[in-house]
């Protein structure tokens, strides 16, 4: 066991044998441990190329799974905007642009994922799925134009999104498919960014999203379950996104989700779990949204006419049904108000010692992974790089400014575009859909 | 699987005479697709044959087969497993059979969304007669996996649905024992005490719970579980979360042990956030915990979180924060500040 890991050498002490989760907690600190001990002992130029992000071994990465992939993918042949979204995001978060042909056959084979009644599906001829269907708006949003974004059916998109309105005030994942906080956030986030976010679909969602916050803090999948760090992320956006973010025990939400951050640097999504890269975002992004709560509630004096407004905004009487004095603009104003809010507040995670598991514990040569000693997939790519954007502007102080000298690990060529982390989609990107979407015509 | 079975799956589609009728459709995947996938040709027969029968909402005993043969290739296929659904009910099917597969299948995908839900789905159609079998199931995937989220959920939903709980208390136990740092089996057990219908819930077994959690955390003070699930018995009741002399002096035992002093910190700022006055002998355990800190501040409170940002480096930011908002509304935290 290695001396270093604080926790081993207590139980050293015992005579206790050590459980599963203590085995399988200490060979993964040994294994990072190990790969910080080799940064520490190379000189600072050698340090600088190891902690470099390897820009076009990830492009040329991105871009073959692009283009092909192997017969081992048969298995995510269900989930095809998903590959998309991971692919075009972590291209547009490395800030790179691809070939306009690239562009309009990614446009055309989304369009044959649309169902002719709404929604996208995880392949042509699928039936149409929440995620999949937030998968490809987000990634058409992430390819951005009029005909990328003319594409998407919103007054069929409604409609879906009304059919799988379920009973509980949540939504299902598809046509007799299972509900849970992860369909919710699909839902509600698609039809925030589409501008066609109403009371029928928010109704019952807020008491759905709270029925799920545990006793530890964080929000479980299903009522009953476990705090889990995707969900948490879930949850915490959609009430974002539906204005009743002060309904949730933020206290003991943000109390359990700092605690995430293990020694390793990385981010657990569960008490006593291994941290894997893809919680980087998943918890790190749950993290700067509740850094930008902060930012609109932490401070009740000195502040702008503008950061007044926007909290009024954020302020919800919204819990009895008195819904009908919010209109469509008036919601639909939230998230940009919410992502332009200038904050003071500091980062509630360690920032550099995430973007160190991040570059040097699961970063591989092209692509990322959950940690040392597994493989590399677009998934872990996508959420590695995402939580990586989300640590390099955690102190920036309004979401489009660049980072503070020292907040950004390696050299500067790591500086990645900025996020909105409600819907995880690049900053430009959103902001042009926000404003094509806002000019839209009511369904 | 019957070898009648094994047999049929040797043979291509388009070699088997029962469906000599039917032409497969291909995939509309346009002329330059992105992430166009290199299925093999039998991946490809079989989706070509099952998007025929789909679209052709042929609910018939081979549409099922083929179901099966689809979903052995990719058990995340969700329209597949829905087309299945709707084909066992048009057919009435033997449902115990579809257990079987679902078993067979969970080896391989015990992760997988579909499978699961589908499960959900049979067991609900069997009803309680299927409550045993349903446990049973979700411990054979603990035994490789005692945190597998998805059966979690599962025997969580069985519970509730078909029912079962006698023994569930004991099983939570049987798991802390093998792993007390199972989170999994913690969350369990708060279920089991919130929602078991003849335990009475927390009022009634507060006193044997806290002590469980009091003497599981005193083995392993560095394990979070317990510590949250301190909070989570007192999450209704702050006055005994307050007042019980039984957790102050958990804070005073760890903090005079050599053990990680974080999470006793931790619940001291929050017992004194909600009114907990600690005696003299529990402050000089706090000030002894970083002896050099010198932080010797009028309020405990202040000391505390300035200790915590020595010995918790990862969350130096979290606790100056919280340092920061300890007054004047500390108790609410930063759930009521939307309030000007």
């Amino acid at each position: 066991m290695e001396s270093s890991s604080s926790s081993s050498s207590a139980a050293a002490a015992e005579d206790w044998k050590p459980t599963i989760s203590q085995e399988e907690q200490w060979t993964l600190e040994s294994q990072v441990f190990h790969i910080y001990r080799l940064l520490c002992n190379i000189p600072p130029n050698s340090q600088a190329a190891m902690l470099e992000l390897q820009r076009d071994s990830h492009m040329e990465y991105l871009l073959k799974g692009l283009r092909h992939l192997g017969p081992s993918f048969s298995v995510l042949d269900a989930n095809r905007p998903w590959i998309c979204y991971w692919i075009f995001h972590s291209i547009a978060l490395l800030g790179e642009s691809i070939d306009v042909t690239l562009e309009h056959n990614a446009i055309d084979f989304l369009m044959r994922c649309q169902d002719q009644h709404g929604g996208y599906g995880g392949g042509p001829g699928q039936m149409p799925h929440l995620a999949t269907t937030y998968a490809a708006v987000n990634t058409l949003i992430t390819l951005g134009g009029h005909k990328s974004l003319a594409s998407i059916n919103r007054g069929k998109t409604y409609l879906f999104l009304r059919r799988m309105k379920h009973t509980s005030g949540g939504f299902s994942m598809h046509d007799g498919g299972e509900v849970d906080v992860r369909a919710c956030y699909t839902a509600i986030s698609v039809a925030s960014v589409l501008n066609i976010l109403d009371e029928e679909l928010v109704q019952g969602v807020g008491n759905y999203i709270l029925s799920c916050q545990t006793y530890e803090g964080g929000i479980a999948g299903e009522p009953g379950s476990e705090a889990h760090g995707g969900y948490t992320f879930c949850g915490l956006a959609t009430m974002i996104l539906i204005n009743e973010v002060n309904r949730l025990n933020l206290a003991s939400l943000t109390d359990w989700l700092v605690f995430r951050q293990g020694v390793e640097g990385g981010f657990q999504g569960r008490t006593n779990k291994l941290v894997d890269g893809c919680y980087s975002f998943w918890q790190g992004g749950a993290a700067m949204l509740i850094q930008r709560l902060h930012a609109a509630t932490g401070s009740t004096s000195s502040e702008s006419s503008d950061d007044e407004d926007s909290m009024a905004e954020i302020s919800p009487d919204r819990e009895e049904g008195q819904h009908s004095d919010v209109d469509e603009v008036n919601s639909s104003s939230i998230p940009i108000n919410f992502i332009n809010r200038h904050t003071e507040t500091e980062p509630l995670f360690q920032s550099q010692a995430l973007q160190q598991y991040i570059l040097l514990c699961s970063q591989v040569e092209g692509g990322f992974r959950d940690k040392p000693g597994k493989g590399r997939d677009h998934y872990h790519t996508c959420y590695c790089l995402s939580g990586l954007a989300v640590a390099q502007y955690s102190w920036s102080k309004d979401a489009d400014s660049a980072p503070l000298p020292g907040s950004l690990l390696g050299p500067y060529s790591n500086l990645l575009e900025p996020v909105n982390p409600l819907h995880n989609i690049v900053l430009e990107q959103y902001n042009e859909a926000r404003e094509f979407f806002s000019n839209a015509s009511a369904l | 699987m019957d070898s009648d079975e094994d047999e049929r799956t040797l043979l291509p589609l388009s070699q088997r005479p029962e469906w000599s009728d039917v032409t497969p459709v291909p995939q509309n995947d346009g002329p330059n697709p992105v992430v166009p996938i290199a299925y093999s040709e039998e991946f490809a027969e079989v989706m070509g044959y099952f998007r025929a029968v789909y679209l052709a909402d042929e609910r018939s005993l081979r549409a099922l087969h083929l179901t099966t043969e689809a979903i052995q290739f990719n058990a995340g296929n969700y329209t597949v497993w829905q087309f299945r659904r709707l084909i066992l009910e048009a057919l009435n099917a033997d449902l115990h059979e579809e257990l079987e597969f679902v078993e067979q299948l969970a080896s391989k995908n015990s992760k997988n969304y579909q499978l699961w839900h589908h499960r959900r789905w049979v067991a609900e159609k069997l009803g309680t007669e299927a409550a045993s079998r349903e446990l049973e199931f979700t411990k054979n995937i603990f035994v490789n996996d005692a945190k597998n989220y998805h059966a979690w959920s599962h025997r969580q939903w069985v519970l509730q649905n078909l029912g079962g709980w006698e023994d569930e208390l004991a099983y939570c136990n049987e798991l802390l024992e093998d792993d007390i740092f199972n989170n999994s089996a913690w969350n369990q057990r708060y279920f089991v005490i919130t929602r078991h219908p003849g335990l009475g819930g927390i009022e009634a077994t507060i006193d044997s719970e806290l002590d469980y959690t009091i003497k599981s955390i005193l083995i392993k003070p560095e394990n979070e579980s317990p510590w949250r699930y301190l909070r989570g018995l007192h999450k209704n009741n702050v006055q005994s979360f307050v007042t019980n002399p039984k957790i102050s002096t958990l804070c005073l035992n760890v903090l005079t042990s050599k053990a990680n002093p974080v999470f006793a910190l931790s619940l001291l700022l929050d017992l004194i956030s909600k009114g907990f006055e600690p005696n003299q002998d529990l402050k000089n355990a706090i000030e002894v915990v970083v002896p050099e800190s010198n932080s010797q501040d009028s309020d405990i409170s202040v000391t505390i979180c300035t200790v915590l940002e020595i010995i918790d480096q990862m969350r130096v930011n979290y606790w100056r924060w919280r340092k920061k908002n300890l007054h004047p509304q500390v108790a609410e935290g930063v759930a009521n500040l939307h309030i000007h």
